[in-house]
């Protein structure tokens, strides 16, 4: 059970793909303007994850070393197409408004990172346990970041909720405030460089605070000598 | 007789950093004063909210980084980041954008880097680069140049910054338009929006905004008056060698050649190099932003080259860039280049060969 859990923990916190590993920047950095395209690649970017996952665990004894890379990435691709196919046909408002970054999800290093170091070695169900929470691990540091962004540049929660849950949706979008003047830094790129810098930052502060509660620092007095009295 | 040893350097400058800090500010008091002479007390209130926003905040992170916040504040670098800030926005601005201005140069630019003399950008700004892309309308809303002084009194600029509306109530864009009619202010940008609609240089300047029958008539006439007391204040930061020619001298001179070759090509396509040297923050840009200490660079052969690209960035961005001014975005882009020219400009260490580093 603690591999497993160790999974969970990897996958969410210490290896989070974007904010330790930072894997898979361009998409984002990208589409976070908003929570719910965030949220939108995330789920995406997580299904590609699973599914070439199981499939790269699935035929790591048959593939011969020499061409995994191509095997992988026509896996990876494979997944890609399908998503893309789904989203076109059942969430066509978000793929349009995600566009380009939906195929671009076969260049996320973050999924042949995980295949390559992870799935080819590693028996199905831990690969998709793997799989599923480095997926979630991406999936709530764009959230987190397009929340933010959402906020601060253009002052609503949660804008076109409808493009990703359907017509329900359609009045989920909290205004928390209107302004004349929008913070645009937050929606353009600089703005999310300087919000992921800043959530990198926060997990590192956490990072330190843990490891002070965790082991409580060793007194170690070294004593130098100084006179032959002391 | 007691010997002390000590080790170098034996000579060394008097002057610490808060006396180089309060030189500075001290040398921006004729521009300032030209400032709220042409746009009124709106200025001094920018400056009050900078320097307060800008303190509060150096005190916060110092707290927070467990440094000396007395011995750093002490040091008048923070107020005079705000100072510069305060000067280079609109006298009208929402007062809630100055204090992010402030808040961000000296958090983001200056305290995260490491404080002072680690920041890679000159805080002052990035501060106004990230105001001018993130509020573009209220950043380049600049009320005309007053004819003779200022029309507003203290009380009703501050009431306009905090609140929007002046006591007898009406807003910046009502001010704009009673003044003089002009309402897209700065002579830069007049001149940009003019060109782009295929109007030549030379008709522009025959335009309402130029008219000019007495010193202190146009707008433009007060911007100019503005920059030339930067410049005075400038010289005397020459004269009292607290900042050396290198940077200011080719920075003018880089802007004087490219606007010249650019003017020489198509007089009528491109303003003349002394409207590009006069008008926006060229002469204050090159005395007071790019002579930065810290993020500037610090070999003499490596600041000449610093000064020359920040004047080629200025006449690049503004004649075929986006915004009317430029001097924030050629400073910025040069910071950048800081390291990579004192790399290579690095002076001859004495008893060293020449190019062995």
């Amino acid at each position: 059970m603690s591999e497993w859990k160790n999974l969970i923990v990897e996958g969410l916190w210490k290896n989070n793909p974007a904010l330790v590993q930072l894997l898979g920047l361009c998409p984002l950095l990208a589409v976070t303007a908003t929570l719910v395209n965030g949220l939108g690649l995330g789920l995406a970017t997580t299904l590609v994850l699973v599914g070439s996952n199981i499939t790269v665990s699935l035929v790591r004894t048959i593939v011969r070393n020499e061409i995994r890379i191509p095997v992988f990435v026509m896996v990876i691709a494979a997944f890609v197409t399908i998503v893309q196919l789904l989203m076109n046909a059942f969430i066509y408002d978000l793929y349009l408004t995600l566009g380009i970054f939906i195929p671009l999800i076969v260049t996320n290093c973050a999924i042949i990172g995980r295949a390559e170091a992870y799935a080819s070695k590693n028996p199905v169900l831990p690969a998709a346990l793997d799989g599923a929470m480095m997926g979630a691990g991406f999936t709530v540091v764009l959230v987190i970041l397009g929340g933010m962004r959402e906020i601060l540049g253009s002052g609503s929660l949660l804008a076109g909720a409808d493009r990703l849950f359907g017509p329900i949706a359609a009045n989920w979008t909290i205004s928390l405030y209107t302004t004349e003047h929008p913070f645009l830094l937050a929606i353009l790129p600089p703005g999310a460089f300087l919000g992921m810098g800043l959530l990198i930052a926060v997990k590192n502060i956490i990072d330190a605070k843990l490891a002070t509660h965790q082991q409580p620092a060793e007194k170690t007095v070294t004593r130098i000598r100084v006179t032959s009295e002391s | 007789m007691k010997l002390t040893l000590s080790s170098s350097p034996h000579l060394h400058s008097h002057r610490d950093t808060s006396q180089i800090m309060r030189w500075v500010m001290i040398a921006m008091i004729p521009g300032l004063t030209s400032q709220i002479y042409f746009f009124g007390w709106g200025v001094v209130v920018q400056l009050l909210l900078a320097t307060v926003t800008a303190l509060i905040t150096e005190a916060g992170i110092l707290a927070l980084r467990k440094k000396n916040i007395e011995r750093h504040l002490s040091d008048y670098s923070a107020v005079l980041t705000a100072c510069l800030l305060a000067v280079s926005i609109p006298p009208t601005l929402p007062w809630w954008m100055t204090i992010i201005g402030a808040f961000f140069a000296i958090a983001i630019v200056k305290q995260l880097y490491g404080g002072l003399g680690y920041n890679l950008f000159n805080p002052a700004m990035v501060a106004y680069v990230v105001l001018l892309i993130s509020f573009p309308a209220a950043m380049t809303q600049w009320a005309p140049a007053a004819q003779g002084g200022t029309t507003m009194s203290f009380t009703d600029s501050a009431f306009l910054i905090f609140t929007g509306f002046t006591q007898s109530g009406m807003d910046s864009t009502q001010l704009t338009n009673l003044v003089d009619g002009v309402t897209s202010a700065t002579p830069l940008d007049y001149v940009k929006t003019g060109l782009t609609q295929s109007l030549t240089y030379t008709e522009l300047l025959s335009s309402d905004l130029f008219r000019n029958s007495g010193p202190f008539q146009s707008s433009a006439v007060g911007w100019a008056w503005v920059s030339i007391a930067y410049l005075l204040g400038g010289l005397l930061l020459l004269q009292r060698r607290v900042i050396s020619w290198h940077i200011p001298g080719s920075m003018v001179l880089s802007v004087l050649i490219f606007s010249s070759s650019l003017y020489l090509l198509d007089g009528d396509r491109f303003a003349s190099p002394l409207f590009h040297l006069i008008n926006g923050s060229v002469l204050f840009g090159a005395f007071f932003i790019a002579t930065d200490p810290v993020s500037a660079s610090t070999t003499p052969k490596g600041r000449v080259i610093f000064g020359v690209l920040i004047g080629f960035w200025i006449i690049v961005i503004r004649n075929f860039g986006g915004y009317p001014d430029a001097v924030a975005f050629a400073v910025i882009i040069m910071n950048m280049a800081v390291p990579l020219i004192d790399y290579y400009t690095r002076p001859r260490t004495y008893g060293h060969k020449k190019g062995k580093v």
